[in-house]
């Protein structure tokens, strides 16, 4: 990897800027609770050492997230509802279900645009246009109004990550689809390919690429639905929950935790689909 | 408009309008309760009738979004152009700002609030966070896009890296810097609507939504959201306008004038 010293460089001088930050951040209010405890004359060094330590910190140093990570991932046990990956798994799930949901009807929508040019001409526009439309909040909405139906638990959360995974994946897809060039669909013809055998044999391996960049954003974007829905909603739990949680009774140490748990699962999805497509393209001899 | 552009946007449009007829045809047939669809009607007169309101609603979010959005894409584009010089910083931060870019930044929306309090300010900080790496990673893509051919003949003018950039590298990088502009409208949008749900004060969009889903009134939530879907709908129209005017030159705009 002939990135990785730049990227170790950068991620240095980032954690030390961040050390940096927490302590200024922090001092003031230390200061203060140094003063509230009778202490007046506290060297710096103490201070800035008590300030990268506090309970409720502004800003959390970063060997604290670390140490909450760890007791709440390691030395809590899964079933309990302190467990972060209590929480993941359930955030997990919504994502899942509704990146399923979302990506499954993201095609089935796109092989329909791609093949009935009326469809194309007037519901393509409006899904572009939905893209250009906070989405987002919808989210409260759909959790009551499925809540009508008895709709409970991940399901709502679910439908909500799934709409957002939706859009991407059909305009993602379409394009796909629509990139061979006319000489290879013309030579389709010429073989008097019927329109399934153009679809299996030169449209959806042709998309591969472009399936592959749109199932990333979608992923990333499920989980962002997942996790806004879970602050809507917060009785079931999930990172979202946390967050909430966090920012009501000010446990900064938690809400940082909860950040970088979710932070670490959307990067594990993404790469894992990154995966995929090296694999699919190495397999389709792509010279990648 | 020409007839042909009236071609194109009739089969939308219509498109558009049966769904609404379909929809007030439904919930008027079925006697779909208020709560869970009220007819597109029934938004329309909760609209027309709460006007002052919305508007207000808009006002704040929109500070917050908007100010969001100018910082945070300004300060991406200020940094790529700081690293431009330094191979090695941006294979550091390129990587970097494309993980950043998969990540939910939206969750930083308590911590903001906590840091710069419930009003505007706390919202407009989301924004910047939000926006800033989708317009890093496009500059800096922007920025090497410029051609070996047009860079070896400023070479040889004996042009200064300064006029490099502006003559040069710069407007060669605009369809990249736009192409963020445009994405970070809907990521503004967003992350202004979903900060104000940790805590805003009586007014906002995103605070309407949840507090008149709590109230059970979900035709002034309809109400909001075809504000919320006009305004980012508009913003996105604005920058896509302002791009078509600085890059009138660019190849994907010159087919479509012939």
């Amino acid at each position: 990897m002939k990135n990785s010293l730049p990227i170790a460089f950068i991620v240095a001088v980032l954690i030390a800027l961040w050390y940096v930050a927490a302590v200024f951040m922090n001092l003031s209010l230390q200061r203060d609770l140094f003063a509230n405890g009778g202490r007046a004359d506290v060297s710096f060094g103490e201070t800035a050492i008590a300030a990268l330590n506090m309970d409720r910190p502004k800003l959390p140093a970063p060997h604290q997230i670390v140490g909450e990570l760890y007791r709440t991932v390691l030395d809590t046990p899964v079933t309990s509802k302190r467990s972060l990956v209590h929480h993941a798994l359930v955030t997990l799930q919504e994502t899942l279900l509704g990146f399923a949901i979302g990506a499954a009807l993201g095609i089935g929508l796109a092989v329909l645009i791609v093949h009935v040019g009326l469809l194309e001409k007037s519901m393509m526009p409006w899904v572009v246009a939905s893209q250009t439309i906070p989405i987002i909040a919808l989210a409260p909405m759909i959790v009551v109004i499925l809540n009508q139906f008895d709709i409970t638990g991940i399901l709502p959360k679910a439908v909500i990550a799934a709409y957002l995974s939706f859009f991407p994946v059909t305009v993602g897809i379409v394009k796909g689809l629509r990139s061979p060039d006319p000489l290879q669909m013309d030579l389709m013809r010429t073989y008097s390919a019927s329109r399934a055998q153009t679809f299996f044999k030169l449209r959806a391996p042709a998309s591969a690429p472009f399936f592959f960049a749109s199932m990333k954003v979608a992923v990333a974007a499920a989980l962002v639905g997942a996790v806004v829905a879970e602050v809507t909603k917060s009785e079931d739990g999930g990172l979202g929950a946390r967050l909430l949680a966090g920012s009501y009774y000010g446990q900064t140490v938690q809400i940082w935790a909860a950040l970088f748990a979710a932070a670490a699962l959307s990067a594990t999805l993404v790469s894992l689909i990154g995966l995929a497509d090296q694999l699919v393209a190495r397999r389709m001899g792509a010279a990648r | 408009m020409s007839p042909r552009a009236l071609g194109n946007l009739a089969p939308p449009a219509l498109f558009g309008a049966m769904v609404l007829v379909a929809w007030e045809a439904i919930v008027r047939f079925f006697h779909v309760p208020v709560v869970i669809l009220p007819a597109p009607t029934a938004i329309f007169v909760r609209f027309t009738h709460s006007i002052p309101t919305l508007a207000a609603d808009f006002m704040q979010t929109i500070q917050g979004a908007l100010a969001g959005y100018i910082i945070g894409s300004a300060a991406g584009l200020l940094v790529a152009i700081a690293i431009d010089r330094s191979g090695f910083l941006q294979r550091g931060l390129l990587p970097l700002g494309n993980l950043v870019s998969a990540l939910p930044i939206v969750g930083v929306a308590p911590i903001m609030v906590m840091w710069f309090g419930f009003d505007w300010q706390s919202k407009a900080a989301v924004v910047v966070v939000m926006t800033f790496f989708p317009m890093l990673v496009n500059a800096v893509a922007g920025l090497s896009s410029a051609g070996a051919m047009e860079c070896d003949l400023m070479k040889t003018y004996g042009a200064s890296y300064s006029q490099t950039l502006m003559k040069l590298r710069l407007p060669a990088a605009l369809p990249f810097i736009f192409n963020a502009l445009k994405l970070n409208t809907t990521l503004a949008m967003i992350g202004a609507i979903v900060a104000e749900f940790f805590g805003t004060p009586t007014v906002g969009m995103g605070f309407r939504i949840s507090t008149e889903v709590g109230h059970m009134s979900i035709d002034m939530v309809w109400a909001t959201i075809v504000v919320a879907a006009l305004a980012g709908s508009a913003f996105f129209a604005a920058v896509a306008l302002a791009e078509r005017r600085a890059t009138f030159w660019h190849a994907s705009y010159r087919q479509r004038a012939g």
